[in-house]
């Protein structure tokens, strides 16, 4: 038996066979020739792969249903498409190989496509993906992309991308294992919002063979091929587990009666809509980001207003909490974010795109307003990336001009949360991700593998930052004579149920996370007091380390083992 | 050279599904059918069956475009794909 541990990001106990994700397809070396292959037979191979890849890929819609089905359909007639196929062959009577010709008119038409602009420039994707399985049927290697399979299975991959999510299908995939990625990447973020067991950063977990079965225990962050009959026990009781921890009743509070409203995550109305059906009370974060990504300018007023409205719509009477545009960093975009930049996360990013691109916030917030207005919901409106009290002032001028009565700040950068009594001067709120505020407090990428160890919010300097904000609300309050302004916190650090009571604890007022999460982080609250949170927390802060710390403050809730968390 | 024009009916356009449906039904054609925008010159026509070249074609609902064929059974052929764009396919 061969174990391999990982950072466990999404507990689950599960067994089945591994399907290890291709890597990505490489470009052929720029002006690749045939070498004395003849053109007539190169181009002949071309068209047989185009075909095959085109026959796999129908044979695929055959399975699927609805848009899946549809953008499947359109991508194998991509796959032997005529002006492709003219275009590389051209290419091949020019004397270039049959993977560097394909490889290049696929670039001309994808690059046609980005040109035209909108449905299009997103379709350009798809010419890219036909491109790249043409190039591995030619190699005679896996196409890139998910493995399909049509029985369940542990995925298993260097790392996820983004678009990796669209193709992933929660029915079939039973738990994400990288050997890549930290517990901040985006594997991890696919993985909770999926409710799918993972582990990250699990070295040496792609040198299984495909077929191998394993067992995962995402709370533990191990990996272990040839199960016997103990682990089997584990994941069946697991099994049973999950079904009966399944729901929320809409009140989020600890043992004694003291509330902590538990909100979701959400990046759109579909996404709000299946978090109100899961009784979130009310959405901590809403990522505008959803409506800009992917365009290649700023979306107009009437289809943010839209946009915006149909996740307020929701949640009437609740509260819903949206972050304004954050582009930068990990999520670029092309009319706002410098992509040349060498140090993109310390770069104009969030808040700061606002210097160099005015308008786009303000305009954003007028469609946020105008959404508010149309709608029941109880709109409170944060900027991302605030570093002083100087800027949290500014963008609640901004936030006032526009008429959203509610302006707050994300507690990101440890600047932000040491001088958070100054800031909360001039918002009324103030709510921790921390996500990036671990990335900034340990200066560790939240996307390298390798950091993952730092890049951990259990790290004690991270639960003091947590702490420093809170305090700095009470400051700011007894200066004034006034009751503390909220401060929540809506990272993913809020979705680990031990870490959920560490964050009450320490006196944070509300927790958001991905509405899957909800549940089990609820239980857990129920079983301590405030006062037993407290102390909780004290072992944390005062942990030599993050390892220490979640040792310390597991140890003391027996109920996370019990139920596999 | 046989010529027939054509009102895009879909309101998506010429792309997406009812490009995939007419770039489908002109492959399976044994001729080489050819469209173009209409007023542009017949050299700069695209090949019917590329759905590629449909969506390049950018084709918005109400838009004419010109279709050509020659030889054998070009008239029923173009008959046959100017209904399929004349028909509104997401309705």
């Amino acid at each position: 038996m061969t174990t391999y541990s990982g950072v466990g990001v999404t507990p689950g106990r599960v067994m089945g066979p591994v399907k290890i994700m291709p890597p990505a397809i490489t470009a052929p070396p720029a002006g690749e020739l045939l070498d004395g292959v003849d053109p007539a037979e190169a181009a002949a191979a071309l068209k047989t792969a185009a075909r095959a890849v085109q026959a796999e890929l129908r044979e695929r819609a055959g399975r699927a249903s609805g848009d899946g089905k549809a953008v499947l359909e359109a991508t194998a007639l991509m796959a032997a498409d005529p002006m492709l196929l003219k275009a590389a062959v051209k290419l091949i009577d020019a004397g270039a190989s049959a993977q560097r010709a394909i490889w290049d008119a696929g670039d001309g038409v994808a690059t046609m496509l980005l040109n035209l602009g909108g449905y299009m420039a997103e379709r350009s994707h798809d010419v890219l993906d036909v491109r790249a399985r043409i190039v591995a049927e030619l190699r005679g290697v896996p196409a890139p992309g998910i493995p399909d399979w049509a029985e369940p299975f542990i995925l298993v991959a260097e790392d996820l991308a983004p678009a990796d999510t669209a193709t992933l299908d929660p029915a079939l995939v039973l738990a994400l294992v990288t050997a890549g990625g930290g517990p901040q990447s985006h594997t991890a973020i696919i993985a909770r919002s999926l409710g799918l067991p993972a582990v990250v950063a699990a070295a040496g977990v792609t040198e299984l063979a495909d077929g191998t079965v394993v067992y995962v225990d995402g709370a533990a962050g191990a990996i272990l091929s040839t199960p016997g009959e103990e682990q089997a026990a584990a994941a069946a009781a697991w099994a049973v587990q999950a079904s009966t921890l399944g729901s929320f009743d809409g009140t989020g509070r600890l043992a004694d009666g003291t509330e902590i409203p538990l909100r979701a995550n959400v990046g759109g109305a579909k996404d709000a809509v299946a978090a109100a059906a899961a009784n979130a009370q009310g959405v901590g974060l809403l990522r505008t980001e959803f409506c800009f990504l992917g365009h290649d300018t700023e979306p107009g007023h009437e289809e943010q207003v839209a946009a915006y409205k149909g996740v307020f719509d929701a949640f009437p009477g609740q509260k819903v909490v949206v972050r304004t545009l954050d582009a930068g960093a990990d999520k670029p975009l092309p009319f706002l974010t410098d992509a040349t930049e060498p140090n993109p996360a310390l770069g104009v990013r969030g808040y700061r795109t606002d210097l160099t691109t005015p308008g786009v916030l303000a305009r954003q917030l007028a469609a946020i307003a105008a959404a508010d207005a149309a709608s029941q919901a109880d709109v409170w409106v944060m900027a991302p990336m605030i570093s002083t009290a100087a800027e949290a002032a500014d963008f609640a001028a901004m936030c006032s001009a526009a008429g959203l009565p509610v302006p707050g700040v994300m507690v990101e950068v440890p600047s932000a949360a040491l001088t958070a009594r100054h800031l909360l001067d001039a918002v009324e709120f103030a709510s921790i991700g921390t996500n990036d505020l671990t990335q900034y407090a340990m200066a560790a990428d939240r996307q390298l593998g390798p950091l993952a160890a730092l890049n951990d919010p259990w790290q004690p300097a991270v639960l003091a930052l947590v702490k420093a904000t809170v305090d700095g609300a009470a400051a700011q309050a007894a200066a004034g004579g006034t009751t503390a302004k909220p401060v929540g916190v809506c990272g993913e650090a809020a979705a680990d149920p031990a870490l959920a009571v560490v964050l009450a604890g320490l006196g944070v007022s509300s927790l958001s996370m991905t509405a899957r999460a909800i549940p089990a982080v609820s239980a857990v609250l129920r079983t301590v007091t405030a006062a037993q949170a407290r102390e909780l927390a004290e072992l944390a802060i005062g942990a030599r380390g993050a390892v220490e710390a979640r040792a310390a403050v597991r140890a003391r809730l027996p109920l996370l083992a019990e139920l596999g968390l | 050279m046989i010529e027939r024009n054509a009102t895009i009916a879909s309101r998506v356009g010429l792309h997406a599904r009812p490009a995939a449906i007419f770039a489908e039904a002109a492959g399976d054609l044994p001729l080489e059918v050819t469209i173009a925008r209409l007023g542009e010159p017949a050299d700069d026509a695209m090949d019917a069956s590329s759905i590629l070249a449909l969506m390049g074609l950018g084709a918005a609902q109400g838009d004419i475009v010109v279709l050509r064929a020659e030889g054998d059974g070009a008239e029923e052929a173009l008959e046959t794909l100017v209904r399929i764009l004349e028909t509104d396919h997401d309705a």
